[in-house]
């Protein structure tokens, strides 16, 4: 069991997301949501470590309401998984504990 | 599973309590039982019964109050956190000699000790800040 | 049953109250008897500086606060070493010395092996 980890901060004005990565472990996952969306962007600082921990197995999913709310729908890397609030849910419930960045 | 919520952020300055709202409401969908949802720092703005939104903006205290009178869920707002913020019942207004009171219906105040309670008897504690 | 609660606190102390209020937790806690623990993280290392003379803002020194955690049974205390590091902070500026020093691994494990986490 691992740890899901929730961002809900833009990686362009907080260091929420970048914080994460440095302890994110590689059978944890990641979900981004509210401002943290942004996360999703080739440019946002972090995504390039964001697409290593990708690589080494851990799983990336953000909220798709907050993606379409912000107009980012066109812009979701293959490898990040769109997801509404009851896959959020199932989620906390597939990890051992969640740990809330903001 | 038992779940429990901790809401950090008040409603309206940021999206965080309407997405615990949104996450109490699939938990509960999905057969769930959720323990408490606790209020603390600027949550406790959520419990004010003098906010008066406008009409066409989605009112996210009628949501909690509709979610808390269907699924009899446990709203507890911090009181140390609540009472620094003007958040009152009608005792604490007695108690610091206030004219008024302001705690919303189905809301209501309790310790600190309430969010570690949560979290001892709860199988998920998500924090929405 | 008892349950091991990890508060993150990852604040810097008196601008925002988000450092006072987890330390309250923290203290709140004790009384429940569980395995509870603190990692002080990003700008929440601030808070362990013993040289904070808040007075001169009209705050609580959280500085003379923390020792209060061991009193209340809380004997995990973590701070991550990169985030001392990066503010080069020292660990003898640090009001606390009990302290264990984790990298960024090891806080991945220590996260993976709590309960519940509690973050401010």
């Amino acid at each position: 069991m691992s740890t899901l980890h929730t961002i809900n901060k833009s990686p362009y004005t907080h260091n929420t997301l970048v914080s994460c990565l440095k302890v994110c472990s590689e059978r944890d996952g990641i979900l981004l949501l509210e401002d943290g969306v942004f996360g999703i962007l080739t440019s946002a600082p972090g995504a390039d470590e964001l697409q290593q921990l990708i690589q080494r197995g851990v799983k990336v999913f953000a909220l798709v309401n907050d993606i379409k709310a912000r107009g980012l729908e066109e812009k979701v890397a293959p490898n990040i998984e769109p997801i509404d609030y009851n896959a959020f849910v199932r989620l906390t419930l597939n990890h051992r504990c969640v740990q809330s960045w903001y | 599973m038992i779940f429990s919520l901790a809401v950090y952020s008040a409603p309206y300055s940021s999206q965080a309590s309407y997405s615990a709202y949104q996450f109490a409401v699939s938990l509960l969908n999905q057969g769930h039982s959720l323990h408490r949802v606790f209020f603390y720092q600027d949550g406790v703005h959520n419990a004010t019964n003098l906010a008066a939104p406008p009409q066409d903006e989605f009112n996210l205290q009628k949501a909690w109050q509709r979610l808390a009178q269907d699924h009899h869920l446990d709203l507890v707002v911090c009181i140390a956190a609540a009472l620094r913020r003007g958040i009152l019942d009608e005792s604490e207004a007695k108690r610091y000699d206030k004219q008024s009171h302001n705690l919303a219906t189905e809301f209501c105040i309790s310790g600190l000790g309430q969010l570690v309670e949560a979290a001892v008897v709860s199988d998920r504690l998500i924090c929405f800040g | 049953m008892n349950k091991k609660i990890l508060l993150i606190s990852r604040q810097a102390p008196y601008g925002k109250s988000t450092a006072r209020e987890a330390i309250d937790i923290a203290l709140a806690a004790s009384v429940y008897d569980q395995n509870i623990g603190i990692l002080f993280m990003d700008d929440g290392v601030f808070q362990l500086l013993k040289s904070q003379q808040s007075q001169h803002i009209d705050q609580k020194n959280i500085a003379l606060i923390l020792p209060a955690l061991s009193l209340y049974g809380i004997e995990n205390i973590y701070v991550h070493r990169e985030s001392l590091d990066i503010r080069m902070i020292k660990t003898d500026e640090l009001i606390l010395d009990d302290l264990q020093l984790l990298d960024n691994n090891a806080i991945g494990n220590l996260l993976s092996q709590q309960d519940h986490l509690l973050s401010f």
